[in-house]
């Protein structure tokens, strides 16, 4: 009796094994970490919809399980692991503070490939991959600068990272490059989502006199406030138009969807390689939302310095460019190398704020 | 720009000082709930989806007081009929709703909210400075009043009261005395989740009329924090509230001002001031002791 279960385990293993076999090689399993909810209308959702896009496009071949309102710190080790032990073969990780917990992960785990977004430390088997956010933010400053009546821009800064700081100077130098006496006023939330207190920075703000409202953090409480005071304000991350129809101007939109379905399907060649990528307009990672509620000529400028972006004539961080105490930085047509911009630890000039160290 | 800043504050203010009035209650009744958190999150679903559906904000607010009060008693039937351990039901309630939260309120996400308008008070609204800022507001802030008053009566000069208060400090002796020891907890546990549910609404109805999951983001944790801080007594409840939602909205003001503080410290700045009131209160022992209830967070179950 004791022999015939132990064959029956045994066989009833083999099978459970060949089978679970043969499903591996169907599909792939493709995982997500999100910091946020994948309905917060902003980051995570964005990241949210380039899975569902990747889902719709290799459904037949790739499985896309995910786990939200996964914390930055010691529980996304945890967290990460427990997606790399389940068995997935790719694992996006989509928060800056997920760094560190990726990279832990990655050395214990050499057969399974991550890629994580925004952040700079790489391995052969973890890629990173971001989006040169600063591109949208110079066009958003320059249509500020047009739109302002006062020259005063409000920004609602989540963390004083080198990400935040690029996005400020980048805003700033494109509304400086319409009006040279434009001035920023920043307001650090120190979160990355708390509608409560976003909409309180954005009522500080507009209290001390901004017409313009932009945010660098996550939910669309911002862009309310500014709808009910009359301003105008740009979203981000994702269309925002929907909380603001005559307030958005325009929005950074991520689009991930193009990127997750090149590299699944680099996974399923098996060309997938370990890259640092840094796309930007022209790759389609990042669009911009429809220019609305502007004038024409506005929306033809905006248009005009996509284009130019695009077609790489223009660099929003090209000289001569002084820092925030007037002392040279870029000397003219010097533009900033990538390195610097990664780890951008200092305002330019017309920044009203004094950078948290 | 003071009027300015003081709106803010007040709108700040509001949801911290309704949800610790409730656990105040409830804790006044030597039961603890750490759940708050996740009854107010019930709270600002279910306000959100009423109001979404009805069209009326008012029926929304009705909703959020029920869907808390109700969340509440699932904390209660383990509780205080199963007599499961508080703390950790608490934290288990705090969980289940924020899970629960954004489950039931997926359909309601992205939408854009209807927002509970000012009640007018014709004449007095006039006023300068005062009309504006006190007789020119929304329905849940003259509730948090009216429940600063009310609680402050009832607990200090009504009969019912007073046994409560007698529950609270040792529910044997009350229980001895004739006093309906669990159905008067259950009460108490059901009003402050009421209140939370409120708090909630305010969330989701005032503060930011629209529904995201966490939107909560802690308040619930702060409003626990304030009912130590005001040693179970609802003025100092509602004296703690503004200086808290006066430090945070201070803050940011003083960040757009421009003043050359670092914002880290500037943001750790109302949980400091907590602090350190909480210390220049408890310095006193005798008077924390008498305000404290000595039965809190202790199982009771009637010997018969």
């Amino acid at each position: 009796m004791k022999k015939l279960i132990i064959a029956l385990a045994a066989s009833a293993a083999l099978l459970g094994g060949l089978s679970t076999g043969a499903q591996a090689q169907e599909k792939k399993k493709v995982c997500f970490i999100y910091v946020g909810s994948r309905t917060d209308g902003g980051w995570t959702q964005a990241h949210d919809v380039g899975r569902q896009q990747l889902d719709k496009a290799l459904g037949s071949k790739v499985e896309t399980p995910f786990l939200e309102n996964v914390p930055e710190g010691p529980d996304a080790e945890r967290a990460i692991e427990r997606m790399a032990r389940s068995g997935c073969d790719l694992v996006f990780t989509t928060s800056f503070g997920f760094m560190d917990a990726t990279v832990k992960v990655a050395q214990k785990f050499p057969n399974v490939k991550f890629e994580h977004a925004t952040g700079f430390k790489a391995a052969p088997n973890l890629a990173t991959y971001n989006s040169r956010f600063y591109e949208g933010r110079y066009i958003q400053g320059q249509i500020a600068a047009k739109m302002s009546k006062k020259g005063l821009a409000g920004y609602i800064a989540s963390f004083p990272i080198p990400e935040v700081v690029m996005g400020i100077n980048a805003f700033e130098l494109g509304a400086k490059s319409i009006n040279p006496d434009f001035k920023l006023k920043v307001v650090w939330a120190n979160t990355w989502f708390d509608p409560g207190k976003e909409a309180d920075a954005a009522k500080a703000l507009i209290d001390q006199g901004v017409d313009i409202l932009t945010q660098h953090t996550d939910t669309t409480a911002p862009m309310q406030v500014a709808a009910e005071r009359g301003i105008l304000a740009f979203g981000q991350a994702s269309d925002m138009i929907a909380a603001g129809p005559k307030t958005q101007l325009t929005a950074i939109v991520d689009t991930w969807g193009a990127y997750y379905i090149k590299r699944a399907q680099a996974l399923l060649d098996g060309t997938w390689k370990s890259e640092q990528i840094w796309d930007g307009l022209k790759d389609g990672i990042l669009t911009m939302a429809p220019y609305t509620n502007m004038p024409d000529d506005v929306k033809a400028m905006a248009e005009e310095t996509e284009a130019k972006i695009k077609s790489g004539e223009l660099h929003p961080f090209t000289g001569p460019i002084n820092k925030q105490d007037g002392s040279p930085w870029l000397k003219a047509g010097e533009k900033a190398d990538d390195g610097t911009l990664l780890g951008m630890n200092f305002y330019v000039e017309g920044v009203d704020d004094k950078l948290p160290k | 720009m003071f009027e300015a800043i003081l709106l803010t504050v007040i709108t700040a203010s509001t949801p911290l000082v309704i949800a610790a009035l409730g656990e105040l209650v409830t804790e006044r009744a030597g039961v603890l709930n750490l759940g708050v958190e996740g009854m107010m999150i019930m709270g600002a679903v279910c306000a959100f989806a009423a109001t979404q559906m009805t069209g009326s904000p008012y029926i929304g607010i009705l909703a959020g007081i029920l869907g808390g009060g109700a969340f509440s008693l699932l904390f209660g039937f383990l509780t205080l009929t199963l007599v499961a351990n508080q703390v950790a039901t608490g934290l288990a309630l705090t969980i289940l709703g924020l899970g629960l939260s954004g489950q039931l309120g997926e359909a309601f996400v992205g939408q854009p909210g209807i927002k509970l308008q000012p009640i007018v008070f014709p004449l007095l609204s006039d006023i300068p400075f005062f009309g504006r800022v006190l007789f020119r507001q929304d329905l849940t802030f003259y509730l948090s009043m009216a429940l600063v008053i009310g609680i402050n009566w009832f607990l200090f000069k009504s009969r019912a009261g007073l046994k409560m208060r007698a529950i609270g400090d040792n529910h044997a002796s009350a229980h001895a005395l004739g006093i309906n020891v669990i159905r008067t907890r259950y009460l108490a546990v059901m009003f402050g989740g009421a209140c939370a549910g409120l708090a909630g609404a305010q969330l989701s109805l005032v503060y930011t009329p629209q529904w995201v999951e966490n939107m909560s983001a802690g308040r619930g944790w702060i409003a626990l924090a304030l009912v130590v801080f005001a040693s179970w007594r609802p003025w100092r409840v509602l004296a703690g509230g503004y200086l808290f939602g006066a430090v945070t909205i201070g803050q940011l003001h003083a960040q757009a001002f421009g003043i050359g503080i670092p914002s880290q410290f500037l943001s750790a700045l109302p949980y400091a001031a907590t602090i350190v009131v909480l210390i220049i209160i408890s310095h006193n022992r005798r008077t924390t002791l008498i305000n404290t209830p000595a039965s809190l967070g202790k199982p009771f179950v009637p010997d018969r």
